[in-house]
């Protein structure tokens, strides 16, 4: 188990050290100036070098990589160049919207789910299934743009039970904060529930036709024990596989929603900091969220060893 | 009976109370598209700054009223001398900084100083190249003195990035704005909204709005609904065109099309190969049809200009005709250039509606004539590092939205590339003008020089399109300069 972990741990800061290349060499080949996007088309070359200057954009390209990494060493994220504060500050604002509203879509997704993928595989072929099914496709197909705007309509603009956007901070109270990530909750919550929900249902019906399972019903356990108890903790895998890498997407990867209820999210601040050209922005987040990846990737392997009690003793 | 009677003036009293609480209702909360990167009109262009700060936060010596004309500011009143030289201002007595700090020409002194020094990061630097020196001769009295004539120069002290700031504030201006307006900075919530509250201490006359909330909508299909559910209850420029049909049918807001500085452009590098003959220019400028244009790109709601010159400013004159959409006209003008068959070239398009939709309607008429146009979508920082930057372009598409710019095609250096040494003169003899009567003759003739050399084709006038709750009263209907001036913004009952 110790080799097992050390090996990953050894790969995770290779990958770390790599995505710190590529992200940084790919900032720097973007074309445009943070300098002239802050002072516009009236001001002169001359006034463009001096904030260059201040920023320290005019240092070489290999020692402001190095002072960028051994600033993230020593958790220094750097400043931002647009809003001049540290990038900790802004990511700590952006988190405590980005990170509930992830959790509680990602809950939203599991509790649609995962009966939905055990009633289907249970009822398999027969017409609860092609119904579930139809709507997990339908869930998939739908833009979550289109989706959210509908559920806008309905919720903020016709029965004004919440909010048509903005988030008022949690400093307004958890239930009016909460209240305003409802809706953007279930908009990322449903196309994620309906690919989980396939993924689910397939898992199931592979384990389902395993001897296994035939074994344990012909000892005479009843079919619910058997599916709930047996089947599903063994069909887990793929589904934590799936639920780790959209955990992943909805840290961050959720712009679109963020600014159709313009939240604060983290995904607008990577977007905003792009079009800015706010590199040091760009780039500490982005290792942040790598870094997040890589965590989340490790905690899912973890929680294989949980469910599969044969992985807890493999090197 | 009695009951009745008491019940009745129960019910009386408090519908007049419900009516008078409805009279009183002094908070705002607009939408704007655009984030401001921080709050310091003289340390940055972002327009989104000065929208949310202009004569709320920060004042001027004059400002810029809703008709671009100019009125006192923080000067109640100036004196010129004869020479055109040196400009007195008399400053308002008892103003105050938001921080307590009382305002005197120090501060004057301190701002246009620090404007025009050699490390000034003033966005707009050159409006203050002209200042020799600046005195402050008493408390309430500020000298400044020019090295010759300036026509603009009341104009210039009203603009965005020529507030003033105080001397103790000044640097920290970016995230604490610190100004002498009618409102002061209560709390910015980033990337969330920006809440303003009256400043109780105000010099002049009080706003009516206690608060007023910037709120940060940067999806275009999202105004509309945030207008709907009334959470938002003016867009001072709404960005969902399409959808304006859908609250324009809606009595409870008031739709209100009005004029913006921004004129929108086909920019040419006039000094790239075939643009650099006048033929190939006039050819381009035939072959368009504005209307089309406006139709795509501003739901027709702009206007077509003909020359570098917004509509609403004293001096335009119509010049839309010199090219009339003319193709057979185009196809002659292109031959004159010895390129009958046409030739091909690339249009960078940033990335707002106006040109990426505009781009593809001047892309299919230029078809006719046997241009055929490559489309290039930019981003803003690669359009400003290409094409303005570097001049690495054919064709662009964008809005010109500073105020009284045509000075522009005199710049040296300038993305446009066109060097004209009348028009240069022309300019120039501007700059130091300051009869009113002389002014008009000399724009007059600066406008058709460029109406008939081309050195871009001029499509239309950027709109500015104002929602807002029909009960608001005192918004701006056009936009001289980018400012939400709140100062008279009320609710009626």
């Amino acid at each position: 188990m110790t080799a097992y972990l050390l090996k990953r741990l050894i790969i995770a800061a290779l990958t770390l050290v790599l995505a710190s290349m590529v992200v940084f060499a790919v900032m720097e080949i973007l074309p445009g100036d943070p300098a002239r996007l802050m002072l516009g088309l009236n001001a002169s070359a001359d006034q463009v070098e001096v904030l260059r200057n201040q920023m320290g954009l005019n240092a070489p390209l290999l020692l402001r990589y190095l002072h960028w990494v051994a600033g993230l060493l020593s958790l220094d994220f750097g400043r931002s160049y647009t809003y001049s504060v540290p990038v900790i500050e802004l990511v700590r604002e952006r988190i405590a919207v980005s990170l509930p509203l992830a959790l509680i879509a990602l809950a939203l997704s599991t509790i649609i789910a995962i009966p939905v993928g055990v009633f289907s595989a249970s009822r398999q072929g027969r017409a609860g299934d092609t119904l579930a099914m139809g709507a997990a496709q339908l869930g998939v197909a739908v833009p979550n743009f289109w989706f959210a705007l509908m559920l806008i309509y309905l919720f903020a603009v016709w029965l004004r039970l919440v909010p048509a956007g903005g988030f008022p901070g949690w400093g307004a109270g958890i239930w009016t904060a909460l209240k305003s990530l409802i809706l953007p909750a279930i908009a990322l919550a449903l196309p994620q529930a309906a690919i989980l929900g396939r993924v689910a249902r397939s898992a199931l019906i592979e384990v389902l036709n395993e001897d296994y399972i035939r074994t344990a019903r012909a000892k005479g356990l009843p079919y619910r024990a058997v599916l709930w108890r047996h089947a599903l903790r063994n069909a887990m895998i793929p589904v934590l596989t799936i639920l780790g890498l959209q955990f992943a997407f909805l840290l961050a990867g959720t712009i679109i929603i963020e600014n159709v209820f313009y939240l604060p999210g983290l995904g607008r601040l990577i977007f905003q900091a792009i079009t800015q050209r706010d590199l040091i922005v760009v780039e500490s987040i982005v290792m942040l969220l790598v870094a997040a990846v890589i965590l989340i990737n490790l905690l899912v392997d973890f929680s294989y060893a949980i469910v599969d009690p044969r992985l807890r003793g493999r090197q | 009976m009695k009951l009745w009677k008491t019940t009745l003036a129960a019910a009386t009293l408090s519908l007049a109370a419900a009516t008078s609480a409805f009279a009183a209702r002094t908070d705002l909360t607009l939408g704007i598209v655009l984030e401001p990167p921080h709050l310091d009109p003289t340390a940055g262009a972002a327009a989104a700054i000065g929208e949310i700060t202009y004569a709320n936060v920060f004042e001027g010596l004059t400002r810029i009223d809703d008709n671009g004309q100019v009125q006192p500011g923080l000067a109640e009143s100036w004196t010129v001398s004869d020479d055109g030289k040196v400009y007195t201002f008399k400053l308002h007595s008892g103003v105050k900084f938001h921080d307590g700090s009382a305002f005197s020409a120090d501060d004057v002194k301190f701002s246009l100083d620090r404007a025009r020094a050699k490390d000034s990061l003033n966005p707009q630097k050159p409006l203050f190249a002209h200042i020799t020196d600046v005195t402050a001769v008493d408390p309430a009295t500020a000298k400044v003195t020019l090295d010759g004539p300036q026509g603009n120069f009341l104009y210039d002290m009203g603009q965005v990035a020529a507030v003033i700031v105080g001397k103790g504030s000044a640097d920290g201006n970016k995230d604490k704005p610190i100004g002498t307006g009618p409102f002061k900075l209560d709390h910015w919530a980033k990337a969330s909204e920006i809440t303003l509250v009256k400043n109780p201490d105000y010099w002049g006359t009080p706003a009516a709005l206690d608060k007023a909330t910037f709120r940060i909508v940067p999806d275009a299909a999202a105004a509309v609904p945030a207008l709907l559910s009334g959470d938002i209850q003016a867009f001072a420029n709404m960005p969902a065109q399409d959808a304006l049909g859908q609250v324009q049918s809606d009595p409870r807001f008031s739709v209100v099309i009005g004029a913006t500085e921004g004129e929108t452009i086909l920019s040419i590098n006039n000094k790239k190969p075939p643009f650099d003959k006048l033929a190939v220019r006039q050819a381009l400028a035939s072959a368009i049809d504005r209307s089309a244009i406006i139709a795509a790109a501003s739901n027709g709601l702009g206007k077509p200009i003909g020359s570098h010159f917004s509509p609403g400013d004293a001096g335009y004159i119509d010049l839309t005709g010199v090219y009339p959409h003319d193709i057979a006209k185009a196809k002659a003008y292109l031959k004159e250039a010895g390129l009958e068959n046409g030739f091909s070239a690339t249009i960078k398009l940033p990335p707002v509606p106006y040109a990426r939709d505009g781009g593809q309607v001047i892309q299919s008429q230029l078809k006719e004539i046997g241009v055929d146009l490559q489309i290039i979508p930019v981003e803003w920082a690669e359009w400003l590092s290409q094409v303005f930057t570097n001049k690495d372009y054919d064709l662009t598409i964008v809005s010109h939205v500073e105020p009284n710019d045509i000075d522009i095609y005199s710049r040296p250096g300038y993305y446009f590339q066109y060097d004209n040494p009348k028009f240069n003169g022309l300019i120039k003899q501007l700059g130091t003008t300051v009869d009113k009567d002389k002014r008009l003759e000399l724009l007059d003739e600066a406008q058709k020089i460029l109406a008939h050399d081309v050195p871009a084709v001029y499509l239309f006038e950027l709109p500015k399109i104002g929602v807002w709750d029909a009960k608001l009263q005192g918004m701006w209907t056009n936009w001289p300069i980018e400012a939400d001036d709140l100062t008279k913004v009320k609710w009626s009952e």
